[in-house]
């Protein structure tokens, strides 16, 4: 490499140093494209850069604990930011609820669901996927809504489940599932003509899925992307990817 | 340990075991042709048979999940055929084991058998033994190392697997549910404690394993 390939290759390892910080967030699995969004605008209007890690919550909580350099956590519940306030590891008054989740119940062909919870009672289908029931939020979520339908014990052995909400989604879209319970949002983001058929859940069958984040380092441009992201433009955002948002606070 | 724990434990067991039988089966063959054979075809079926050693488990499972779906080129086969769905089962694990394990045991089986060469194999023929008695009394003896390493091998690292049947077992307790993935949820679900005693369990195990293949390697190694 001549001097002038070494002047550039420097430049370019300077460039993003000069152009703004880099902010890294981890970010629940099923928030992931909203995120993608509301990063791109801040990024455009700071100059700041937003690495997204995503995950399963209880994954990224697990990795937050033993050290891992996340700015910002968007997690996909309640339980673990409100675990990291409480083990002091939050910036404090940091802990905002920034999208209440919804399930969708969905199937890729559009004649399987047609009266709504209907399928779920005659249990005319092979395999229902979900998150896992015991540590992803929508995974709880889901086995609510069955068992407030009666149907959870009916239909357990036949439940496949996913890591996280992204792994329940992969399963009904590759087809080896032929219903699941996914995230509004990840339904919402589905081309038209391949969302099938669907059962929006009504939000009364199972406790509010309460997306919270909370800020794990006190640098100016992560609370700058913690505002943002509460801002009344990135509300309406979020309402239009398929999530509801808390009312004001 | 739980109720779950155990089944994870023993479905593990079953699983690496199944594999094990199948990989031997398909294995000595398949070893014994490529120890033997010449021509143009033969680098691409060893780069085939590696395969598993550089792709990421994901990427097997990821395929897998495609193929065996009910629309999917295997899945529709079986389907047709009136066969079982293979996701998320037991046989579905299976096949993906041994696809993932299949170098581990081709390869030690392989090896096992260029190093007997052509010579212990030419006297048997001048002494009138057929190409199965050959292969039988002579080959097989001789590569005994081979078969004990491949053995080993394949059981060890289909115990360890863990992201194929991430993909394709859909976590059923008491059916798909392994260790690995039983090791994986106690920790995503912050139960940390009995992480630690399964983790610890199979640490044990596989180190058992392991010293009971240098053990042996050392008592009949002299072979290889």
């Amino acid at each position: 490499m001549g001097r002038a390939g070494w002047l550039l290759l420097l430049w370019m390892l300077v460039l993003p140093v000069q152009a703004g910080e880099v902010l890294r967030v981890a970010v629940a699995s099923n928030f992931l494209p909203v995120a993608r969004l509301l990063a791109h605008s801040f990024e455009a209007e700071t100059g700041h850069r937003v690495k997204l890690v995503p995950g399963a919550t209880g994954r990224l909580y697990a990795q937050i604990v033993r050290g891992a350099p996340f700015d910002l956590f968007l997690a996909a519940d309640r339980v673990r930011p409100q675990r990291l306030e409480r083990e002091g590891r939050i910036v404090p008054g940091s802990r905002r609820t920034y999208a209440l989740g919804r399930l969708v119940l969905w199937s890729p062909d559009p004649q399987r669901i047609r009266d709504g919870s209907g399928i779920l009672r005659r249990g005319d289908f092979h395999r229902l996927a979900i998150a896992n029931p015991r540590f992803a939020p929508y995974g709880r979520a889901a086995r609510e809504v069955l068992e407030r339908l009666g149907q959870w014990q009916a239909l357990a052995p036949r439940l496949v489940r996913g890591e996280n909400i992204a792994q329940a989604f992969h399963f009904v879209q590759s087809g080896n599932a032929e219903l699941g319970f996914i995230a509004a949002a990840q339904w919402q983001a589905l081309p038209a003509a391949r969302r099938g058929s669907a059962w929006p859940v009504p939000a009364n069958l199972h406790e509010p899925i309460e997306q919270q984040m909370v800020l794990l380092s006190p640098r100016p441009a992560a609370r700058a992307f913690h505002a943002w992201l509460l801002r009344p433009e990135s509300r309406t955002l979020v309402r239009r990817s398929g999530y509801e948002v808390p009312a004001d606070e | 340990m739980s109720e779950a724990d155990l089944q994870a434990l023993l479905i593990t067991l079953q699983l690496a075991g199944v594999t094990t039988v199948i990989l031997l089966l398909i294995g000595t063959p398949l070893a014994w042709w490529l120890a033997h054979a010449r021509g143009r075809w033969l680098p691409a079926v060893e780069a085939l048979v590696s395969l598993p050693l550089i792709l990421p488990p994901t990427v097997v499972g990821f395929y897998l999940l495609v193929a065996l779906a009910p629309q999917g080129p295997v899945g529709r086969v079986v389907e047709a055929l009136g066969g079982p769905r293979l996701a998320f089962s037991f046989a579905g694990m299976v096949i993906g084991s041994v696809i993932y394990s299949l170098p581990f045991v081709v390869q030690p089986l392989q090896n096992a058998f260029r190093a007997i060469g052509p010579r212990p194999l030419e006297v048997a023929a001048t002494l009138r033994a057929g190409p199965v008695d050959r292969f039988l009394s002579v080959a097989l003896p001789l590569a005994r190392h081979g078969f004990l390493t491949a053995t080993v091998l394949g059981f060890a690292h289909t115990v360890g697997e863990f992201g194929v049947v991430l993909m394709i077992g859909g976590n059923i307790p008491g059916e798909t549910q392994v260790l690995s993935i039983a090791i994986y949820d106690h920790v995503e679900a912050l139960d940390y404690a009995s992480a630690h005693k399964l983790s610890a369990g199979l640490l044990l195990l596989s180190f058992l394993v392991l010293l009971l293949l240098q053990r042996a390697g050392r008592s009949g190694g002299t072979r290889s």
